[in-house]
């Protein structure tokens, strides 16, 4: 197993009383890409914005590629341009076009001028195939092209890894596949990937790892096949058994 | 019939006191103007400035921000003016009815603004800021390149709505003894034992803002929020 990118222990997070994740461990190796399952409220989402300190666990510990997350010293601004995160209803800044929302973050934390920052944005919408959607404000795209431009703006930064939170869920079904087929050219780019989605038809083709997660725990984790066809725990084989009667 | 024509113009639109007063009015035009302009650029620049503070979330400043705020949004601006204006003396402070009536208005315009302001930058979803947080933008980078520029397009009609309702208020003024448009009409008029200085003096209330208020018309249709 290559070096891990992300280091996650003993996480722990409460909402008021709400427990919502009790002891989580993750390590995510170079070029791996982990799938995150489990039913609504299992805490998935919670961890995958723990990684990047979007939300503050209540303990714990979060390397990602060497730097500690939590240690108060970090410079968290400087430390999140490593980790790209994708969300479920995409985000995009509405007031700008697709290369402004792609090179905001370049121009203003990266420090490339605005030549560069362009340049640098132009490359990373050609990789999503959007390169001739540049100027068209996030109003005038599809779900899925906004998906799309949403990817360009994290990788944009050349992280080291990336976090997808629901990334296709709120999507209309046709238009899945084009932001399953970005996942896909990523992955094969080498690029570390933590996704939390329900896609098992894309977990069983392209994860190397599947995690189960249940009421802020992780159950059981394994290859795609272990997971899908002989999980261990009866709480495993009951959730894939719901979702794949769908 | 004709008689009664020609006395209601001898009482009301005098050409002989409206040539002679004619010098106040415009003199209490430009006062009103200066007034209106510091009113304005204070009370909303003071207002906006009040809105990012809260947005840092330090619960004993957005209290003491809450407080102030409501208090100038429930006293009658009049009763601001004669506060200052008359109680500040009493612990050695002597503003001029000017200063008094521009503090008062931008006050008010500032308590008003706030709430405006902050509704807008509470009305942007937090996804932004989690998008943009996510890109290692800082908080300020954030509120500025993100969230202001989307609140400030919710927030252009109630604003320059009620920009325009407490620019209007400069007419207080006249009560603590500012020379602005009303004032100089009123003093004409018990000069002259004629009303028709009044009467100028609404024809120039109406020069002033009814630009004004076309332009806030035009200012809002611009900026309609289009998703």
């Amino acid at each position: 197993m290559n070096r891990p990118i992300v280091d996650a222990r003993g996480l722990h997070k409460h909402f008021g009383s709400l427990h919502v994740l009790k002891g989580v461990d993750l390590t995510v190796a170079e070029r791996e890409l982990v799938f995150v399952i489990g039913p609504s409220g299992s805490g998935k989402s919670t961890l995958l914005r723990c990684l990047n300190r979007l939300e503050e666990p209540s303990s714990g510990s979060v390397v990602v590629d060497g730097i500690d997350m939590l240690d108060p010293r970090t410079d968290i601004n400087h430390a999140r341009q490593r980790i790209g995160m994708v969300f479920q209803s995409f985000n995009l800044y509405p007031h700008m076009t697709a290369l402004g929302n792609v090179t905001l973050a370049l121009r203003k934390v990266a420090g490339k001028s605005r030549a560069q920052a362009e340049a640098l944005g132009r490359a990373a919408l050609e990789r999503v195939g959007l390169a001739d959607r540049a100027g068209d404000t996030p109003g005038q795209l599809s779900g899925g092209q906004q998906q799309r431009v949403a990817i360009a703006r994290s990788i944009a930064l050349e992280p080291r890894v990336m976090l997808f939170d629901e990334p296709t869920s709120a999507l209309d079904p046709e238009l899945v596949g084009s932001v399953l087929e970005v996942m896909r050219s990523l992955r094969e780019s080498g690029m570390t990937m933590i996704v939390v989605s329900h896609e098992m038809g894309f977990a069983r083709n392209a994860a190397d790892r599947v995690v189960f997660m249940d009421e802020g725990a992780i159950v059981e984790a394994g290859p795609p096949a272990a997971i899908f066809e002989s999980p261990a725990h009866e709480r495993t084989r009951t959730f894939i058994g719901q979702i794949q009667r769908h | 019939m004709r008689g009664d024509w020609a006395r209601f113009t001898d009482t009301f639109l005098n050409a002989k006191v409206m040539h002679k007063y004619l010098p106040d009015i415009l003199s209490g035009v430009v006062v009103t103007i200066e007034l209106a302009f510091l009113i304005v650029v204070t009370g909303i620049a003071a207002g906006l400035a009040l809105a990012l503070l809260r947005s840092l979330a330090i619960r004993p400043l957005n209290w003491l921000i809450v407080v102030i705020v409501d208090l100038f949004r429930s006293l009658p601006p009049l009763v601001v003016i004669v506060l200052i204006y008359f109680g500040l003396p009493s612990v050695g402070l002597s503003p001029s009815g000017f200063v008094s009536t521009w503090l008062s208005l931008a006050f008010v315009l500032m308590a008003f603004s706030e709430e405006i302001f902050w509704a807008g930058i509470t009305s942007v979803d937090r996804g932004q800021w989690e998008a943009a947080r996510s890109t290692g933008l800082s908080f300020g980078q954030t509120l500025m390149s993100v969230v202001l520029p989307q609140a400030f397009r919710l927030t252009i009609p109630p604003l320059t709505n009620r920009t325009i309702a407490i620019t209007k208020g400069t007419a207080l003024g006249t009560v603590v003894a500012v020379t602005e448009i009303l004032g100089q009409a009123s003093s004409a008029m018990s000069n002259s034992y004629n009303p028709s200085p009044l009467i100028m003096g609404a024809a120039a209330y109406l020069v002033l803002f009814f630009p004004v208020v076309v332009a806030a018309r035009w200012v809002e249709t611009k900026f309609a929020w289009k998703r």
